[in-house]
């Protein structure tokens, strides 16, 4: 044996001291490294088991076909995207768990992930502690301003302000709110309640069910009782499904007393059957049968890459144009300090031409320009566009709390 | 005043569901005495079976509910075979085993099938509502709350006025004296297995236009299930009957007055009460005497 005990200690001691004095420069100067080896990494955190799979499988599935894309055009800044994939099991806790794998594990400059808003809220700590970048594309509750990420998915008033007035026109103004018991719903109800009342409508009832009921025999025997002119829902996953079915079982006419939701998409309408959605109505920036050229191919792109049934929603849509977000944003930096912080910097005000229009980074807040639209659901299990907001419309996510506002720096407190 | 015809409709149907998915548990718990934690799973099994007759043969509900019957009936006749005959003398054990059994159907049915929410067609000529003294009742939940009663008395038929029920309370009574009699146990416990599996999936086929369909969704049924049973009382046919009726009203009421989180939470108090106060449940006394 050549090498002894003492000479082995020497050569690792040598080694760490190397590393130690290495290590904080790459990691303070965070350039170079992502271009070093032609390849700038970012993570893919959605999940593809556990109980909320099936939708965040399409967001994994959107994302990783926006990175072929750019890659295919030759990448950024001659850059190939690397993504790493990592599948957080539906669980809140291991998201973390792998949010920090990939922010300090593989040195991601940015992180695209995230269905639900616990599993958001999950995440948080760990891109705020390392300063990192999560971009988060599902639409939700608002009431959020973090630094560390950029919100691509609807806020309420994105998707009530066009929406509620027009039903209030439509319909009539007394509304039955009913919802899942989670935070989503009673954040979107308060503000349909405040819109209510602008317009002078009158919520008749207020309920929400427990996650995954599927009995809504008492719900609909209020519907009944209550005549509301428009069932407002907010009800998520496989509820959504019961509730439509008992809703036309038990003989309530979608012309009379339409449900106007915010959650349903094309992915419930394929597992109730369209003759269940037909006539109900649904607000988001994007449905799948919206008529633009960049729909059609990312429909056709989509459906090529992943199989000929699937389809595309609300949720995977901003999930796809997000990556090209952030590819915009990192080509303006050029081969500068390729840093979370940086890319946040960049990707404020950067447009894009997405399926659903062209839409915008608000640089006030970090949440994004969409297009709201009306949808009627038909039966063949896609959505007729009556009406789309003339223009791009304005994040708002503290629209609801008038004495708050979202800025760059983080939330402040306006003085009345 | 007007509401309270539709609202012990709510209840009947309500009820109806209950009596269906817990029917076969009470066979299965209250003659064999195993608490079948795969209960949910067999029901969950009956929704998916009618939907591959009805995707890939084209085979409708109605039609296909005796064959659904038969299907997961034996599948229930294999774990019988395979697994509970061996632990009869074991009660935890089986608790334990038939989970398993349970996470291994559903895995397997998410493998198979995969994990999305599956699609069952209603029959046509009960989508639509009926009027029923004045009310509007769908007519689907009507179709529900007759299969129940029809499946009720089948039962109840089979039982206590054919002899394979004869057998069937003689083992229930005393498995070694009627063993002694010539009746062989073991076919008559696996029979009586598969017939309750057989029922679960019947009840599992016949929400599944009504509720939605996937792999998670026997979770809530077992639980069900096993309420209805324990609080009816384990060997009593009429508790299973009463029992349904009191939670499905309980339920429909009290959501009514509130909404179904209360219900939901209302109902589970009263029921540790109830167990508090008559351990066999409601009805198990009561019969013991007759």
């Amino acid at each position: 044996m050549g090498l002894d005990r003492r000479k082995f200690l020497k050569g690792t001691a040598a080694i760490g001291a190397a590393t130690a004095a290495g290590f904080p420069q790459i990691w303070i100067k965070n350039s170079g490294l992502a271009y070093a080896a032609g390849e700038i990494k970012v993570g893919v955190l959605y999940s593809l088991t556990g109980t909320t799979a099936i939708i965040e499988t399409s967001l994994n599935q959107a994302t990783l076909m926006a990175i072929d894309e750019i890659n295919a055009a030759g990448g950024i800044n001659g850059a190939k995207v690397v993504p790493v994939v990592e599948d957080p099991a539906s669980d809140p806790a291991t998201f973390a768990q792998k949010a920090r794998k990939l922010v300090v594990g593989d040195r991601c400059v940015s992180v695209f992930g995230s269905y639900t808003s616990a599993s958001r809220k999950a995440v948080l700590p760990v891109f705020e502690k390392y300063n990192n970048l999560y971009w988060y594309p599902t639409l939700y509750e608002g009431r959020e301003c973090s630094k560390n990420v950029i919100y691509t998915g609807a806020v309420p008033n994105q998707q009530q302000k066009d929406f509620v007035p027009w039903l209030v026109k439509n319909f009539g103004k007394k509304f039955y709110l009913i919802g899942s018991n989670y935070i989503y719903p009673k954040e979107e109800n308060n503000v349909c309640k405040i819109l209510l009342k602008e317009l002078g409508g009158e919520v008749v009832g207020e309920e929400y069910v427990p996650l995954g009921h599927s009995e809504f025999s008492s719900v609909i025997s209020k519907f009944k009782e209550t005549r509301p002119d428009v069932i407002f829902s907010t009800v998520v996953g496989d509820s959504v499904v019961a509730l439509h079915r008992q809703y036309k079982a038990a003989g309530l006419d979608p012309k009379k007393m339409p449900m106007a939701s915010l959650t349903t998409s094309e992915e419930e309408i394929a597992a109730m059957g369209g003759e269940f959605a037909a006539g109900h109505f649904t607000s988001a920036p994007y449905f799948m049968s919206y008529d633009s050229p960049e729909n059609h191919k990312f429909v056709e792109a989509f459906q090529k890459r992943w199989g000929k049934g699937k389809t595309t929603n609300f949720v995977s849509e901003p999930a796809y144009f997000q990556v090209h977000l952030f590819k915009q944003a990192v080509e303006k930096l050029g081969k500068k300090d390729l840093t979370p912080p940086a890319i946040r910097e960049a990707a404020w005000g950067q447009e894009y031409k997405a399926p659903e229009g062209l839409v915008k980074i608000d640089p006030d807040n970090s949440h994004t320009y969409l297009w709201p639209k009306i949808g009627e659901a038909q039966t063949n299990g896609q959505f007729k566009i009556i009406e789309q907001s003339k223009e791009w419309v304005k994040p708002l996510p503290y629209w609801a709390y008038p004495g708050q506002v979202c800025t760059p720096e983080g939330l402040q407190q306006k003085k009345a | 005043m007007s509401s309270i015809i539709p609202q012990i409709s709510v209840g009947l149907s309500i009820a109806s569901i209950l009596l269906l998915i817990a029917l076969g548990l009470a066979i299965i718990y209250g003659t064999m005495g195993v608490i079948n934690l795969a209960h949910g799973e067999f029901v969950m099994l009956g929704a998916y079976a009618v939907w591959f007759l009805q995707t890939f043969l084209g085979i409708g509900l109605i039609a296909g509910l005796v064959l659904v019957f038969l299907l997961v009936g034996f599948v229930g006749w294999l774990v019988e075979l395979t697994l509970i005959r061996r632990l009869y003398d074991r009660p935890l054990d089986t608790i334990l085993a038939t989970w398993g059994v349970g996470v291994i159907l559903q895995q397997a049915v998410r493998l198979g099938a995969g994990a999305e929410l599956r699609y069952v067609k209603m029959p046509d000529f009960l989508v639509n509502p009926v009027h029923v003294m004045g009310y509007e009742e769908s007519a689907y939940r009507i179709f529900i709350f007759v299969l129940a009663v029809a499946l009720l008395l089948a039962t109840y038929f089979l039982i206590f006025r054919t002899e394979f029920g004869l057998r069937l309370r003689a083992v229930t009574q005393n498995r070694d004296i009627a063993r002694c009699f010539g009746i062989n146990a073991a076919r008559i416990y696996s029979l009586t297995f598969a017939y309750g599996a057989g029922l679960a999936g019947v009840a599992g086929a016949l929400v599944s236009p009504l509720k939605s369909v996937s792999p998670d969704m026997g979770t809530n049924y077992v639980v069900d299930a096993f309420m209805v049973v324990v609080v009816g009382g384990v060997q009593s046919l009429l508790g299973t009957v009463a029992s349904s009726y009191l939670i499905g009203q309980a339920n429909g009421v009290l959501a009514f007055l509130s909404n179904d989180t209360m219900a939901k939470a209302v109902v589970f108090l009263g029921m540790v009460v109830l167990i508090r106060l008559f351990p066999q449940g409601l009805f198990a006394m009561r019969l013991r005497r007759s």
